[in-house]
């Protein structure tokens, strides 16, 4: 390895507010290098790159940077250009790409003169066609990028940077929304551009991958940067407790009889206007007394799937039957009263309402209530009693049961889904990514009260793209892949992995049986 | 039946149809820059009164004709730039910023015009923009009445309609233009001002916006009377639907409008005895829902349109 | 470097005294184009005041104009809160008052008792009636509220020019298009010898309480601001998006239709084209400077209708134009939305990085 120093951090700190994001982070990197900034979410990984590409001013500390000659000089901070020409180039977990625009726009938006007359297109796509067969990242320049899939989205990401002839490529979990195997072949791709020269910081929490394809891991805890490892001197072990200051407990998932049918649906599609929001002819059973996962890459029809067990979209054919009655016209409110309690996917727009009170969404869902309202007015003191009731209960960490929702912190909104769905002891739970940006703590709470109202006799569907958390939990593992779900026979994780990328063998027999834990 | 037939064939109902469109090419036109970018502009009806207005005074005031078409782009750009200042770095809400800007614009162009005149029973003219003579153009069967014996403004406007085409399609600009109404993030990402682009879109937009309105005191007519917009700004709002963000669909739009006003007019003279003429003259805003109803469901918004983008927030 | 900062929440101090200080600034801000007029400035503040608080014959005048404003602004402050965009009150003011003139001019000759409420019912209904048609449209084929309300204000007004030059023209008017008048048991009393100031006032104020109450205590309030709030939860948590829309939107119609009624039957007694200065539009920018609540209008409607009829006795007296008091109005409203951008937001410095 080519010990250059390319970048080196020196004490960026970063408050908002009166939290402290990032204290005092000092870090290098090295020419050719591959290090992973491995932290919990809210660690303050992504606030730390934010501030090294000049989206967030540092209220301290210094950014020096390689230039083209190897000499380091000082970056000018809080400035997105001074990044981009000082060669640091950054892919953002959530893409930045114009939908409506092709690839090929996307890649030169900004490289090019904005008032010159004219475009040089040809020019433009002959530099691309270069960097693509360097570094093996291939995607259709011409299409627009909203008919791209995730992975092609990606890739176009990773291309607008090298464009833009980037020294260092800041990923920012750039797993999270690819199969096992497309996440191989990213690292491959990595690989191939860090033997040209190429350093890369790899931001993620898995420590399967982090161990895989990094020369170097740094991690941050709390805004602080806790430790820095060579990783061949690393295991699992060691790195999951410096992440975590501690071993986690696990909840032990005790085996269980499944009971009665739950929910049960047979031969559903929906015929939406994309891959992403249609199902095609899918059968699903859960009961009493188990957690069924539902395990694939998102955009494989898992909204779909969780629209019509929360009542939000309607099958254009097949049966749906909750608790042994058919559903023929579903809307959320009769799936509530059914007994259905839902967690949604994005719990800040559709779980709460931000600008109501922590008492207001506690109720919400149980706007007929007797207790919570009489003759259409609302009953103030039950609403009140009930918020102050579960805040203790679950633990809701805030200003308290009248301020706005939205001050919560993503955690504690979970634990306030949690308390309003769990509160009316629901036959059937949907709980769509229900971790997805928790930090550990909190999502093992998550898990914990998911195994509680199993034991209580509920059913349980829960949607995830983390394959760890559907095998810690689940008792019953389906796959879901372009709109079609398949049983998983088996718990291995290459073989699920392998069937979330749509290859599967023997589909048919497998349709129906299913392996319990 | 044969009448209607021998109206839409004539060159005066055609020439008629392109006249009444003209304000309307600029409206559309203005508020397509200005959505494309992400900001809807509802200050559209009152920059049309300014930009009337301002136009029409400075002509009075001795500008000259091109003077003031200079000065009622100027006006508009000033009532653009108020409403891009609260919607786009301060992220207002678009709706009711655009009202105020509207009401904002209404007033100060009353008050002022009030103010330079204000003893006068019938309002002073101007010369307005004469028709074009233009060799051999003019002279051509059928295209030379309707479209090159209209006056500089209509001309003016048939060529916005390009460079609006142009500038959005084959310049950088314009893509980073559409860029910043589907995803701020992405035009932010790559090291362009999200705020620099969206301002710069309203304001300008205003600008083609004040023309429309300028078109009315300067060429259509050649007073300025209060009330004389009459919502031909709500209108072109609905036409942008319509036309889906296109300039070349917003030009069809406006055409197709007015080829129906100028239809009511001319039936009017026909069956105006049995019906009473408020019928027609509602027909125009009727028609305006009637397009919003068709176009509304699968109408393709830019996707950023009407969302507010904060630097450093993600 | 600027940077903007969303507050945790806005104290009751700056929720409350920025829409004050809006009014404040706006009305400061009039100085400007009474320079510009050529109107000695001091003294043009003066006869405004006492326009409105000089004799008790002024501040009647001043609640007459208040009381269609308190109407019109609950109307938009009701549909703002569900992100209802009504800007069409105008239209349904025209609405109510012409179902007024509809009933109340002779069709039925019955007592007071029952033909006021019958007025003020089908008033109500009329402009109900003429936002449930843009609703429906929204809902049903997701055009934007905006530009429909907007284009029925025109429709409607050419509508009631053609009723006034049809079937509700009197006869008795010399050619004039307006109604005939409406009978006089069919009037709202007015409230004081010898003053214009009606007993609209009475039930605007009602109606403004009764709304405050139900927007905060009543489930149909607590969906309608989930709904406005974040359509999306309050769909996924069981609410009927659509429904608390059309109920908002029935309302807010009816209470413009109410405007008209109080309009026709309390102050003008008879209809014309000219009934509405732009009633409609105003109470858009009574329901921002109170903050979208109900009690809040109240007291924007006051200040709004002191505004017009100072300007108003101030441009009489000092020869300014009296669209100076459409220039107040317009800059409270630009004043009040900047205002409410540093309720909710902080702007910080953050010092350069220190080396």
């Amino acid at each position: 390895m080519n010990m250059d120093k390319v970048l080196s951090l020196n004490g960026l700190t970063k408050r908002f507010g009166t939290v402290v994001a990032n204290d005092a982070v000092d870090l290098d990197l090295h020419k050719g290098e591959v290090l992973a900034l491995l932290g919990e979410n809210g660690a303050g990984k992504t606030t730390l790159m934010n501030m090294l590409f000049g989206h967030y001013m540092p209220d301290a500390g210094t950014v020096d940077v390689a230039d083209a000659d190897g000499t380091m000089r000082p970056l000018p901070l809080g400035h997105p250009q001074a990044a981009l020409a000082a060669g640091i180039g950054m892919v953002h977990q959530h893409f930045t790409l114009a939908e409506n625009l092709s690839a090929l726009d996307n890649i030169v938006l900004g490289a090019e003169p904005l008032w010159h007359p004219r475009r040089n297109r040809a020019g433009a796509r002959k530099k691309i066609k270069g960097i693509m067969a360097r570094s093996g990242l291939v995607a259709p320049l011409d299409t627009r990028v909203g008919r791209l899939s995730v992975g092609e989205r990606q890739r176009v990401e990773i291309l607008k940077a090298l464009y833009r002839d980037a020294r260092i490529l800041v990923l920012d979990e750039p797993t999270a929304v690819l199969t096992p195997q497309e996440a191989d072949m990213l690292f491959e791709n990595i690989g191939a551009m860090t033997a040209d020269g190429l350093s890369v910081i790899f931001i993620s929490h898995k420590l399967r991958e982090v161990l895989a394809f990094s020369q170097r891991i740094a991690v941050l805890r709390h805004g602080v940067k806790v430790g820095e490892i060579a990783t061949k001197d690393a295991d699992e072990r060691v790195i999951a407790r410096m992440m975590v200051g501690a071993d986690t407990p696990t909840t032990p998932r005790t085996k269980m009889t499944p009971g009665a049918p739950v929910l049960h649906l047979s031969g559903v599609s929906v015929h939406g206007h994309s891959k992403r929001d249609s199902l095609n002819n899918i059968d699903l059973d859960v009961h009493q007394y188990e957690i069924l996962g539902i395990a694939g890459v998102s955009g494989n029809g898992q909204t779909v799937l969780a629209g019509l067990i929360s009542g939000l979209q309607r099958a254009d054919t097949g049966q749906i039957t909750v608790d042994g009655a058919e559903i023929t016209r579903p809307n959320p409110r009769m799936m509530i009263r059914a007994g259905v309690g839902r967690i949604p996917e994005d719990r800040h727009h559709d779980g709460i309402i931000g600008a109501m009170s922590v008492a207001e969404n506690m109720v919400i869902e149980r706007l007929n209530d007797p207790e919570i309202q009489s003759r259409g007015l609302l009953n103030r003191e039950a609403i009140q009693q009930n918020a102050e009731r579960l805040v203790q209960e679950y633990d809701v960490r805030g200003p308290g049961a009248d301020a706005p929702a939205r001050l919560l912190s993503g955690g504690n909104i979970q634990k306030l889904i949690l308390a309003r769905v769990f509160e009316q002891g629901p036959r059937l739970i949907l709980a769509n990514q229900p971790t997805r940006g928790l930090d550990m703590g909190a999502a093992a709470e998550v898990g914990r009260r998911l195994l509680v109202a199993r034991a209580r006799g509920a059913g349980v569907v829960l949607i995830s793209e983390d394959l760890d958390e559907i095998l810690g939990l689940a008792d019953r593992i389906m796959v879901i892949h372009d709109g079609q779900l398949h049983a998983a026979n088996t718990r291995d994780r290459e073989e699920i992995g392998l069937m979330m990328a749509g290859e599967h063998s023997d589909e048919h027999s497998a349709k129906h049986s299913g392996v319990s834990a | 039946m044969m009448d209607i037939l021998q109206i839409l064939l004539s060159e005066s109902f055609w020439a008629a149809s392109l006249r009444i469109a003209t304000p309307l090419i600029f409206g559309v036109l203005g508020a397509l820059l200005c959505e494309k970018s992400g900001v809807l502009n509802l200050g559209i009806e009152g920059i049309f009164v300014a930009g009337a207005m301002a136009g029409w005074l400075a002509v009075w005031a001795g500008a000259g004709l091109w003077g003031g078409v200079l000065v009622a782009a100027l006006a508009g750009g000033f009532f653009g730039l108020i409403h891009a200042i609260l919607t786009v770095p301060l992220g207002l809400s678009q709706h009711v910023s655009g009202l105020g800007v509207t009401l904002f614009a209404t007033s100060v162009s009353y008050f002022i015009y009030r103010t330079a005149l204000p003893n006068v029973s019938s309002p002073p003219r101007i010369e307005p923009f004469r028709a074009l003579d233009i060799p051999i153009l003019s002279d051509l069967p059928f295209v030379g009445p309707v479209i090159f014996q209209q006056t500089a403004m209509t001309m003016l406007a048939l060529f916005m309609v390009l460079v609006v085409w142009y500038v959005l399609n084959r310049t950088a600009l314009g893509v980073a233009l559409q860029a910043v109404g589907d995803n701020p993030d992405s035009v932010d990402a790559q090291g362009l001002s999200v705020y620099g682009l969206r301002i710069g879109a309203v304001v300008a937009g205003s600008s083609l916006m004040a023309l429309g309105g300028a078109f009315l005191t300067m060429s259509a007519f050649d007073a300025f009377f209060f009330g004389m917009v009459n919502g031909r700004g709500w209108i072109c709002i609905a036409l942008v639907i319509f036309a889906s963000w296109r300039p070349g669909k917003a030009l069809l739009g406006a055409l197709l409008f007015g080829a129906f006003d100028a239809l009511q007019v001319r039936l009017q003279t026909e069956v105006g005895a049995f019906v009473p003429g408020q019928v027609f003259l509602m027909a125009p805003y009727v028609l305006s829902i009637i397009a919003l109803v068709v176009a509304a469901r699968k109408a393709d918004y830019p996707r950023a349109l009407l969302h507010p983008w904060f630097k450093g927030q993600r | 470097m600027i940077r903007i900062e969303p507050r945790n929440a806005p104290s009751r101090l700056m929720t409350t005294g920025i829409p004050v200080l809006s009014a404040v600034v706006a009305l400061a801000l009039a100085a400007i184009p009474l320079a510009f007029a050529g109107a000695p400035i001091g003294p043009a503040y003066v006869q405004m005041f006492r326009g409105v608080f000089g004799s008790m014959f002024a501040f009647s005048e001043m609640l007459t104009r208040a009381t269609p404003l308190i109407f019109t602004g609950l109307a938009a402050a009701l549909a703002f809160r569900a992100r209802l965009w009504n800007i069409g009150a105008e239209g349904q003011l025209y609405l109510g008052a012409m179902a007024a003139v509809a009933i109340g001019t002779g069709v039925l000759d019955v007592p007071g008792i029952v033909l006021l409420p019958m007025i003020i019912i089908l008033g109500a209904a009329a402009g109900a009636a003429g936002m449930a048609v843009p609703a429906l449209l929204k809902t049903r084929f997701g055009a934007d509220e905006v530009v429909t309300t907007l284009l029925l204000n025109f429709i409607i007004l050419i509508f009631l020019q053609m009723m006034l030059e049809g079937p509700l023209k009197d006869p008795m008017g010399l050619g004039w298009p307006q109604s005939a008048p409406i009978l006089d048991q069919g009037m709202l009393p007015t409230l004081m010898t010898r003053m214009r100031v009606h007993s609209g006032l009475i039930l605007a104020l009602v109606v403004a309480a009764i709304a405050q109450f139900m927007l905060v205590r009543s489930v149909w309030g607590f969906r309608l601001r989930a709904v406005g709030e974040n359509a999306a939860a309050a769909r996924h948590a069981g609410i009927s998006v659509n429904r608390s829309l059309f109920s908002v939107a029935i309302i807010s119609g009816g209470l413009a239709g109410l405007a008209g009624v109080s309009e026709v039957a309390g102050l003008k007694g008879y209809l014309t084209a000219d009934l509405s200065p732009g009633f409609g539009y105003t109470g858009i920018v009574v329901a921002m400077l109170a903050g979208l609540s109900p009690a809040g209008v109240v007291l924007a409607a006051l200040f709004i209708a002191s505004v017009f009829v100072g300007a108003d006795s101030m441009s009489r007296a000092m020869g300014v134009s009296s669209y100076l008091a459409d220039l107040v109005v317009a800059m409270s409203l630009l004043c009040v939305l900047i205002g409410g951008f540093f309720a909710r937001y902080r702007i910080t410095r953050t010092a350069r990085a220190a080396q």
